[in-house]
């Protein structure tokens, strides 16, 4: 490509553009606001004008996507909008991620409000104003269209992130992990770096779906250097959603950081590489390498490769995340290392060869329920624990002892989550796993369906030890009170746990006639 | 499968008539101990009722299963092969309950065990109010898995049944509570992982299914339904498969596949290697706990062998007799062997199940008609003797502390009661005629003289050894010297001894009248046997 036409944004554009605006406009307004406004003004308030910025910019998600639902149940075809010279996609893929991200988000404002004293969190204001960029960082990674977007996204996601790691300014564990994730974090980001100037290298071009187009043309010359280009990708990408071998930094910055950050961290950073991955894997190496084999079948070579990589890397995951967790006895880490296990378990749907002899295109269907799984049970979690360890002055699994004499409902609460989290029926982990596992099966891969469900039992020994502690161990007494944000995030999230796993059928009809694989992510401007 | 689908949902009513205890009690406060009891045995016996109802209505000349309950539930849009152009292709768990003559003695024994276990738990001294909860969720799993006629299905309410259990174990047990618990958890967990590959693998081949609706638009799922899978396993060639599933279930698949099966309900039955688990529960669990699991949850893993393994592959199943009926050897001899060397009675008793459990295996791997009876018998009976075997080890330990064999000692003179009905279990126990034991294990070894008489030559030693093994521990307990400071125990008290009244009168119903068992399981069992007198 010789010259490039930039295409000016179009006023009728800019109202596809509402949610991310939304949070632009409200983080710039806020910061101004936190530097104007008087000291003596708590700045609590902050997080309030944070959340409902969160809520209006989740509120333009929610009406883009009911409006595409109507078109899709009357049947019209609902294509991809492309903005800025097609490297901003606005697609039911990034939509439906976009909802997650921003209720994430908000429990994660939720669950901070007025937990932490003056003297934890001395920069109270840019605590929540930053949580806005963090997550436009995460929408822009699932709307990316082109690498350049992709790594803008991903900066603002992880700069912000650096810095909110490092929140509790007087506390040695917050600073150190904010170190940590900020060196290791930008050394992620070079290979990231790296491995797409592999990919202009070889396109000439930074956009996804030109990249793909190039790459099946010239696939014969270009090869090894396909390769390289993955696996510097996967590299960097493998750390920033904290699969094995990349994870080692997790416990320790999920241990530094703010609990609420921390969750934010599990979630929303975690399922917005993710969904980098998926795009990349989906827009760039899907169905690479296309030759017939001796029998005359079909096959993709380099597609399939990395479908390889990929599981070999969730497989390694799941492992590694669980052995680990079995000895670790503080929440924050053990979260940490399930979210290890569970960036293996998301990794699957991505990582299946669909190209094999049944073309599976569930897969972001199961991936999309799994994260919104992932999502309530691990926020829900990361509350319960907020609660408890204010009370027990730690963050360690023996503060959950006697839980249940405690205050009983926090316990109910904190079962239905582990139990999700382990898998077991009627909760939205059982559906999200089992999702997961018929589509394994389907696409011929059952090694990792059977990694898949060994993992998770030997998960079952570190989930149900909370319930050993709430229910068979006796630790201190007295009522617990509860702060009603906190309160109320548990509620939805139990209440979503349970919903997602007695009627996954509702979920699913949904995002199936919404969504699909060719339909939504290959398609250009209508 | 024929079946009727009655206008009154007796199957659902059955599973879910506990949740109305757990409704109530979750009400009641806590404090209010005798109002929890009396909800909680009440809610157990209402359901003892309602399967009672049915077992008198039903009809065992109708083959299959007489009664029937078939919704949707979920059916997940799968968007598979859009590129095909199919429109509409979901995974499908149907809510699908029935009730066969394979699965009715087994839900009339759990309801009444689980009745008789709650009357039993008028010993729990703590946390009654949780404990009553997590009883009455056991029995809605127990129910489940033995009505359930979907694969998904029965594993939800299989693995449902591991939680409450978990806690059960783990708050009420006795002093290495924690570790029994762990130990339950992750073995059954296991199980249920490895028996949820094996189903995800059938379904995802056997399961494809074709459906015209009314509209004539053709629709694809994939069932985890029992009987579209079976019938699409049986089939052979192209048809099994249809052209558009995903792979060709071969062979080896469906060896592998077997092998898996047996692994995850060998686990629960259990299998020799895989025993050691059951060992912890039974000497750590509360009594009435113990009641159930020994008596019921037990019998879930030998249930599933037959509903699911053997009837969705019984070739592989017939290719693995020997193997099955050489496991059932090593389970009689070993369980007899070790439970004649225990010192604790528990440890008897646990031993004596593998021991027994040996038997099922026997019958299964007989594959006829007579050596299913015996196994279904077996299961059966085993239930009500155990059950009976551990109320009244509840009541000892709770009298004298111990149920160590060199520490007990003619507690008859003092006891009698419970000494004699200890005598009655244990000759139950031993199969002596009259009593439900005999029947039982003769069944399962004539049936498998059918097809292995070495077998059955070996195993019939078991029932020799556990003469000698039951006969050691029942009477070293009640009689011989008497500890001084036994001289004061009492004899068993009105909620004790209803319990074991109704448990004895069962053994010995099932001892004088066989086919109250044998003729729902007769034609039950029929369409099985049908299946290897066709693949040969």
């Amino acid at each position: 490509m010789d010259t490039i036409t930039v295409q000016p944004l179009q006023w009728s554009e800019l109202s596809a553009l509402a949610p991310e605006l939304t949070l632009v406009i409200a983080a710039v307004l806020i910061s101004l606001i936190d530097l104007l406004l008087p000291k003596r003004i708590h700045r609590e308030w902050i997080g309030i004008l944070s959340l409902a910025s969160v809520l209006f910019s989740l509120y333009f998600v929610v009406s883009t996507l009911a409006d595409r639902y109507t078109q899709a149940v009357g049947g019209e075809a609902v294509g991809a909008l492309q903005l800025l010279n097609q490297s901003y996609r606005v697609d039911d893929f990034a939509l439906l991620l976009k909802v997650l991200f921003l209720v994430g988000t908000a429990f994660v404002i939720l669950i901070s409000m007025g937990s932490m004293k003056d003297d934890e969190l001395p920069h109270r204001g840019e605590y929540y104003y930053l949580l806005l960029p963090a997550a436009l960082g995460g929408m822009m990674m699932a709307s990316s269209g082109d690498l350049i977007t992709l790594y803008v996204g991903l900066e603002l996601l992880s700069i912000t992130s650096y810095i909110l790691v490092g929140m509790k300014k007087n506390d040695r564990r917050s600073t150190e992990g904010a170190f940590k994730y900020a060196v290791l974090g930008s050394v992620a980001s070079a290979f990231i770096l790296y491995g797409m100037s592999f990919l202009y290298g070889m396109s000439g071009s930074t956009n996804l779906i030109d990249i793909a187009q190039s790459l099946t043309t010239h696939v014969a010359a270009f090869q090894p250097l396909i390769y390289v280009s993955f696996l510097l990708l996967i590299v960097g990408l493998g750390f920033k959603i904290a699969a094995a071998p990349f994870h080692a930094w997790s416990p320790d910055v999920y241990q530094g950081a703010p609990t609420p950050i921390t969750a934010f961290l599990a979630v929303v950073a975690k399922g917005a590489s993710l969904a980098v991955v998926f795009r990349i894997i989906f827009n760039v190496f899907f169905g690479l390498g296309a030759e017939s084999d001796t029998e005359g079948q079909r096959v993709f070579s380099i597609y399939n490769d990395v479908t390889i990589m990929l599981l070999a890397i969730a497989a390694l995951s799941m492992v590694v995340g669980t052995t680990m967790a079995l000895r670790q006895k503080n929440v924050k880490r053990l979260l940490a290392l399930s979210g290890i296990a569970n960036a293996g378990y998301l990794l699957v749907p991505i990582g299946l060869n669909i190209l094999g002899n049944t073309i599976n295109a569930s897969v972001f269907n199961a991936f999309w329920y799994y994260l919104a799984a992932y999502l309530f049970t691990t926020i829900g979690a990361f509350a319960v624990l907020m609660v408890v360890s204010r009370v027990v002055g730690h963050e360690e699994l023996k503060g959950f002892a006697g839980l249940y004499h405690r205050s009983p409902w926090l316990a109910v609460a904190m079962t239905v989550f582990v139990l999700s989290l382990a898998g077991i029926p009627i909760t939205a982990g059982f559906f999200g796993k089992l999702y997961i596992i018929v589509g394994a099966v389907a696409a011929h891969s059952i090694w990792i369906a059977i990694v898949m469900m060994l993992t998770s039992v030997i998960s079952f020994y570190f989930y149900f030890g909370f319930i050993r502690q709430m229910y068979m161990r006796h630790g201190q007494e007295g009522k617990i009170t509860v702060l009603a944000p906190q309160g109320s995030v548990i509620a939805i999230c139990v209440l979503f746990v349970l919903g997602f796993g007695l009627f996954p059928n509702e979920v699913m009809g949904w995002l199936n006639t919404l969504f699909s694989i060719p339909g939504d992510l290959f398609t250009l401007t209508p | 499968m024929v079946g009727q689908i009655s206008s009154i949902p007796w199957l659902s009513l059955l599973t879910f008539s506990p949740l109305l205890g757990v409704l109530i009690l979750l009400l009641i406060p806590k404090e209010r101990v005798f109002a929890i009891r009396t909800i909680g045995i009440v809610t157990t016996f209402i359901s003892l009722i309602i399967a009672v109802v049915i077992y008198a209505g039903y009809d065992a000349s109708k083959q299959g299963n007489t009664l029937l309950e078939k919704f949707d539930w979920i059916s997940i849009p799968l968007n598979l092969d859009v590129a095909k152009g199919i429109q509409s292709w979901t995974l499908d768990i149907p809510y699908h309950l029935a009730l066969d003559g394979l699965s009715l003695p087994l839900v009339v024994m759990t309801t009444i065990v689980a009745a008789m276990s709650a009357l039993a738990s008028v010993s729990i001294r703590k946390r009654q109010k949780t404990y009553f909860i997590l009883l009455l969720l056991l029995e809605v799993g127990m129910l489940g898995v033995f009505m359930a006629r979907d694969l998904f299905l029965f594993f939800a309410f299989f693995e449902w049944t591991l939680v409450p259990t978990f806690f059960l174990i783990g708050i009420w047990g006795l002093a290495n509570r924690e570790r029994a618990a762990n130990h339950f958890l992750l073995y059954n967990g296991l199980g249920s992982a490895l028996m949820f590959v094996a189903f995800a693998i059938l379904v995802a081949t056997a399961g494809f299914d074709q459906i015209t609706d009314t509209s004539g638009a053709v629709k694809f799922v994939y069932s985890g339904d029992l009987y579209t899978i079976v019938n699409h396993l049986q089939s052979s060639g192209a048809a099994a498969n249809l052209g558009h599933s995903p792979f060709f279930l071969s062979e080896g698949w469906r060896m592998g596949t077997f092998v898996l099966l047996l692994i995850a309900f060998g686990i629960k039955l259990p299998l020799f290697p895989f025993h050691t688990w059951m060992l912890k529960v039974h000497a750590e669990a509360p009594t009435p706990v113990v009641m159930l699991h020994s008596g019921v949850l037990l019998k879930m893993g030998a249930y599933g062998l037959i509903q699911f393994g053997m009837v969705l592959l019984p070739q592989q199943l017939a290719d693995w007799a020997t193997v099955l009926a050489v496991l059932g050897i090593i389970n009689i001899l070993y369980g007899a062997i070790l439970a004649f060397v225990q010192t604790e009675f528990r440890l008897v008793l646990a031993y004596s199940s593998i021991s027994h459990m040996g038997f099922v295996l026997f019958g299964i791997a007989a594959m006829n008609e007579i050596g299913l009876q015996g196994a279904v018998m077996q299961m059966v009976s085993h239930g009500f003797i155990s059950a009976l075997f551990f109320l009244l080890v509840g009541s000892l330990s709770e009298r004298t502390g111990t149920t160590r064999l060199d520490e007990l000692g003619g507690l008859a003179k003092r006891i009698p009661f419970i000494s004699a009905l200890l005598l009655i279990a244990g000759l139950a126990s031993l199969g002596l005629p009259g009593l439900s034991g005999f029947p039982a294990e003769l069944f399962s070894l004539l049936g498998l003289y059918g097809n292995l008489p070495w077998a059955a030559t070996i195993g019939a030693f078991g029932v020799i050894l556990s003469a000698v093994y039951v006969l050691r521990g029942v009477l070293a307990i009640t009689f011989g010297p008497i500890a001084a400071h036994h001289q004061q125990l009492k004899d068993a008290r009105l909620v004790e001894a209803v319990p074991a009244i109704v448990l004895t009168a069962c053994i010995v119903l099932i001892g004088l009248f066989p086919s109250l068992v044998t003729a729902p399981v007769e034609y039950g069992v029929s369409h099985i046997i049908d299946m290897f007198k066709v693949g040969g």
